[in-house]
C-alpha cells in the first residue's frame, strides 16, 4: 500500500513538474533520493529517516526505490535531472557504471550528494559530497572504549566480519591503529565470523576451547549479530558474558542494546542509519548559498551501559 | 591423548575394513583423510581431543563440536543423497533452511494464549506448532522442486535455483524482513539441547541416518531409486513408478532441509532470513560427492555422505584451533577437498598406480 502510495506520488509530481516548475515559485526545496532497496534492517532504517525527517521540514522529497537493481536507479537519477530537482542523493548499488549519469546531472547543474556508500569515478568532481559512517572511525572507538574501561591488560579475541569486506578490513584497522600503542592489550585470537550469528557462536566455541582461553578477558566483534552469537557460546561455556569476557562490537542493533542492558555485554558502537536529518542539513544549506562540504560523518555514538536505558531501546527502530 | 589415539586407532582399523569388505569400499577415502587430519591435530595440537563431562552431565570438546555443527550437513547431505541418487540435485536447501527456521520462529514467538487449546500446556502446543509448521512448509517446497524436476521435466539444477533464489524472499516476507528472536527453552533444545551427554542434534542426525538407510536398504526403494539414477526410462518400462519415486526424493530432501533448518535457528535462537543456510547446499553437495555418491546418479551411499559431513566440519574446527589465518582459511579446505575428491576417483587411481608401478619395474631392471 505504502509502496502504491509513493509511486503514486512520484507519478503526481512527474505530471506537476511537466506543468512547469510552478513549485520552485512555492519555495519548496526538491530533493531526488534513489535508495538501493530493503536488504537489512538497517537500510530500512535509513530510508524511514530520509522520508521522515523530509516531511518534518516540508522538503519534497521524490524516493524511488532501486530494488538492488543499478539501471533502476540510472533510471531513476535521469527521469530526477529531467524533473529539475535542486539536489540528486542516492546510495549506489555498486560502485561503478554511474560516470555517465553523473556528468548529465553535473551538465543540469544539480548537485549529486552520496549516501551511506560511495562511487569510483575518474573525476571527484561529479558528486558534491559524501555523507556517510567511517568504519575505521568505528574500529577507534571501540579500541577506544577498552582502553578507558578495560585498562591497559587484556587478552582480545576478535570475531572478523566478511573476509574482504569493506567494513571489516574497515574496523580491524581502525581497532588495531589505537591498541599499538597499548603494549598490554594484545589480539591473541582472529577469526572470521562472516557477520552472522551462527559463524560467530561457532567460532566462539572454538576460542573458549583453545589453551588460551583464560587469556581472553576481552572480545570484539566487528558487527553485533556476531557478538550476540558469541554470547550464546560463552554462557554454554559457564562463562558469564559482559563479566568474565567484556564485549564490544560495533552496528546498535535493537537485540544488542538489550544484551548490554541486560549486562551481558557491554558496548557497542553506532554505524548510524538515522542520518536523514544531516543530509538535508547540507541541503538547507546548499540552497541558502552555503558551500557544500565535501564530506559528513555521520552522527554516531558509542553506547554502553552508562547511557542505555529502557526507553533508549524503545526507541530503536531497528 | 589417551583418547585421540583410540579415536584414531579405531579408524584406522575401520579404513582397513572398508578396503577389506566390498560393501566399505567408498568409505575408504574419506575415512583415511579424516583419520590423517586427526593425526596432524593430534600431533600439533593435542589439546584437540580434551573431552570434558561438565557438571550438567554432558561432553564438552572440540570432538563434540564437530558432532554437533556437523549434523546440520549431515542431515542435508542425507536427502542430497537420495535425490543425486536419481541423477537430480537441489541447490535450494539453503534457502529452505532458511524459510523453515522463519517459519519456526514466527510461530514461536506468537502470544502463548493462542496455543491454549483442549487443555494442553500452550508451551507445549506452541513448541509442537512451531515444528510442524517449519517441517510443512520445507515438505511443500520439497514437493514444489519435485513438481518442477520430475512432474514438469525441468532440469534439476535450474528448477530448484528458482528456490534458491526465491526462498530467501519468502524467508523474508514469513519474517516481515527482520530477525525474529526467539527464548522458547523448548525450541531451543533442538539445536542446544543435550541428551544422553551428546548434543541433542547429533541424535537426530544419526536417527535420519537409521531410518532412510533402513527405509532405502531393506525395502525395494533403494534400489529404484539407484535405478532410476542409471535409466529412468528402462525403469519405467520396468515398471517402475519412476516419476513418483524421484519426486518422493525430492520431498524427503525438502524434510531433512527443513530438520536442518530448525536446527540452525534453534542454534543460534532466532531466525535470520538472510544468512541462515547461506551456501550450506554446497556443502551438502560436497558432502555427499565425497562419500562416493556419483553426482550422475546410479548408485549412492549413505554412510559416506555421513562421513563426508564428518570430515568438512573437522577441516572447518581444525582450521580455528590452528588458528589459521581467516583471509586463507579457503585454501587448506580446498587442498583437502581435491585431495579426497582426486582419491575417490577410479581414473586418477589407476594413472597413480600405473605410474607406481612402471618406477618399480625400471628401478627392477636397473
Amino acid at each position: 500500500m505504502k509502496k502504491l502510495l509513493t509511486i503514486a506520488l512520484a507519478g503526481l509530481t512527474l505530471a506537476l513538474a511537466s506543468c512547469g516548475k510552478t513549485e520552485k515559485a512555492a519555495g519548496k526545496i526538491r530533493v531526488g533520493f534513489s535508495q538501493i532497496g530493503a536488504e537489512s534492517d538497517w537500510r530500512k532504517a535509513a530510508t524511514v529517516s530520509i522520508q521522515e525527517e523530509a516531511k518534518k521540514r516540508g522538503i519534497d522529497l521524490i524516493f524511488s526505490d532501486a530494488q538492488q537493481k543499478q539501471e533502476n536507479q540510472i533510471k531513476a537519477i535521469r527521469s530526477f535531472i529531467a524533473q529539475g530537482v535542486d539536489v540528486i542523493s542516492f546510495s549506489p548499488v555498486v560502485a561503478t557504471g554511474f560516470e555517465d549519469v553523473l556528468k548529465e546531472a553535473k551538465a543540469a547543474g544539480i548537485p549529486v550528494i552520496l549516501f551511506d556508500r560511495k562511487v569510483t569515478v575518474s573525476d571527484d568532481s561529479l558528486y558534491a559530497c559524501y555523507i556517510g559512517s567511517d568504519c575505521t572511525e568505528e574500529g577507534r572507538r571501540a579500541a577506544r572504549w577498552v582502553v578507558e574501561n578495560v585498562g591497559e591488560n587484556a587478552g582480545i579475541a576478535e570475531l572478523v566480519g566478511t573476509v574482504g569486506s569493506g567494513p571489516a578490513i574497515e574496523r580491524k584497522k581502525g581497532f588495531e591503529e589505537i591498541i599499538k600503542d597499548h603494549p598490554g592489550l594484545k589480539i591473541i585470537k582472529s577469526q572470521s565470523g562472516d557477520f552472522t550469528r551462527s559463524q560467530g557462536k561457532e567460532v566462539m566455541e572454538q576460542f573458549l576451547k583453545s589453551p588460551e582461553r583464560d587469556q581472553i578477558t576481552v572480545l570484539f566483534a566487528h558487527n553485533d549479530d556476531m557478538a550476540l552469537g558469541a554470547i550464546q557460546a560463552i554462557e554454554e561455556a559457564g562463562k558469564k558474558p559482559g563479566k568474565d569476557i567484556i564485549i564490544v562490537s560495533c552496528d546498535g542493533v535493537k537485540e544488542m542494546f538489550k544484551q548490554i542492558l541486560a549486562g551481558k555485554a557491554n558496548c557497542t558502537v553506532e554505524c548510524n542509519p538515522m542520518i536523514g536529518g544531516q543530509l538535508y542539513d547540507v541541503v538547507e544549506g546548499y540552497m541558502r548559498g552555503e558551500p557544500i562540504p565535501e564530506r559528513v560523518e555521520s552522527e554516531e555514538g558509542v553506547f554502553d551501559s552508562k547511557n542505555i536505558t529502557q526507553e533508549v531501546i524503545d526507541q530503536r527502530g531497528y | 591423548m589417551l583418547i585421540g589415539g583410540f579415536i584414531i586407532a579405531v579408524l584406522a582399523g575401520l579404513v582397513f575394513l572398508c578396503g577389506k569388505s566390498s560393501h566399505g569400499r567408498h568409505l575408504r577415502w574419506p575415512l583415511t583423510a579424516l583419520t590423517l587430519l586427526l593425526l596432524i591435530n593430534l600431533i600439533f595440537k593435542p589439546g584437540f581431543f580434551t573431552v570434558e563431562m561438565t557438571s550438567d552431565g554432558y561432553l564438552y570438546g572440540s570432538l563434540i563440536d564437530i558432532l554437533n555443527h556437523s549434523s546440520k550437513t549431515a542431515i542435508l547431505a542425507i536427502g542430497m543423497t537420495l535425490v543425486m541418487a536419481t541423477g537430480g540435485i537441489d541447490i535450494s536447501v539453503g534457502s529452505v533452511m532458511a524459510i523453515s527456521g522463519a517459519m519456526a520462529a514466527t510461530v514461536i514467538v506468537m502470544p502463548k494464549e493462542r496455543f491454549a487449546l483442549w487443555g494442553l500446556d500452550p508451551a507445549a502446543v506452541a513448541f509442537g506448532a512451531a515444528v510442524l509448521c517449519g517441517l510443512l512448509v520445507a515438505v511443500a517446497a520439497g514437493a514444489w522442486n519435485g513438481f518442477l524436476t520430475s512432474g514438469c521435466g525441468i532440469q534439476p539444477m535450474v528448477a530448484t535455483l528458482v528456490l534458491m533464489v526465491a526462498g530467501r524472499g519468502i524467508a523474508q516476507l514469513i519474517t516481515d524482513g527482520t530477525i525474529i528472536t526467539f527464548d522458547d527453552p523448548l525450541l531451543s533444545f533442538i539445536g542446544n539441547g543435550h541428551l544422553l551427554t551428546l548434543p541433542f542434534t547429533t541424535w537426530i542426525a544419526w536417527t535420519l541416518f537409521a531410518i532412510v538407510a533402513l527405509l532405502t536398504r531393506k525395502t525395494a526403494l533403494g534400489l529404484f531409486v539407484e535405478s532410476i539414477g542409471n535409466n529412468e526410462t528402462a525403469s519405467r518400462y520396468a515398471g517402475i513408478e519412476a516419476r513418483g519415486i524421484k519426486w518422493l526424493t525430492y520431498i524427503i530432501n525438502g524434510f531433512c532441509a527443513g530438520v536442518a533448518g530448525l536446527i540452525v535457528s534453534s542454534n543460534i535462537k532466532c531466525a535470520d532470513a538472510n544468512h541462515a543456510g547461506l551456501y550450506l547446499e554446497l556443502d551438502a553437495i560436497l558432502a555427499t560427492v565425497i562419500g562416493g555418491t556419483s553426482m550422475s546418479g546410479g548408485r549412492f551411499y549413505l554412510s559416506g555422505s555421513m562421513a563426508g559431513a564428518l570430515l568438512i566440519q573437522t577441516v572447518a574446527t581444525m582450521m580455528y584451533a590452528n588458528d589459521v589465518n581467516p583471509a586463507v582459511i579457503a585454501v587448506p579446505k580446498a587442498l583437502v577437498v581435491i585431495v579426497v575428491c582426486l582419491l575417490q576417483s577410479d581414473v586418477f587411481r589407476q594413472k597413480l598406480s600405473r605410474r607406481f608401478h612402471r618406477g618399480a619395474a625400471q628401478e627392477v631392471d636397473a
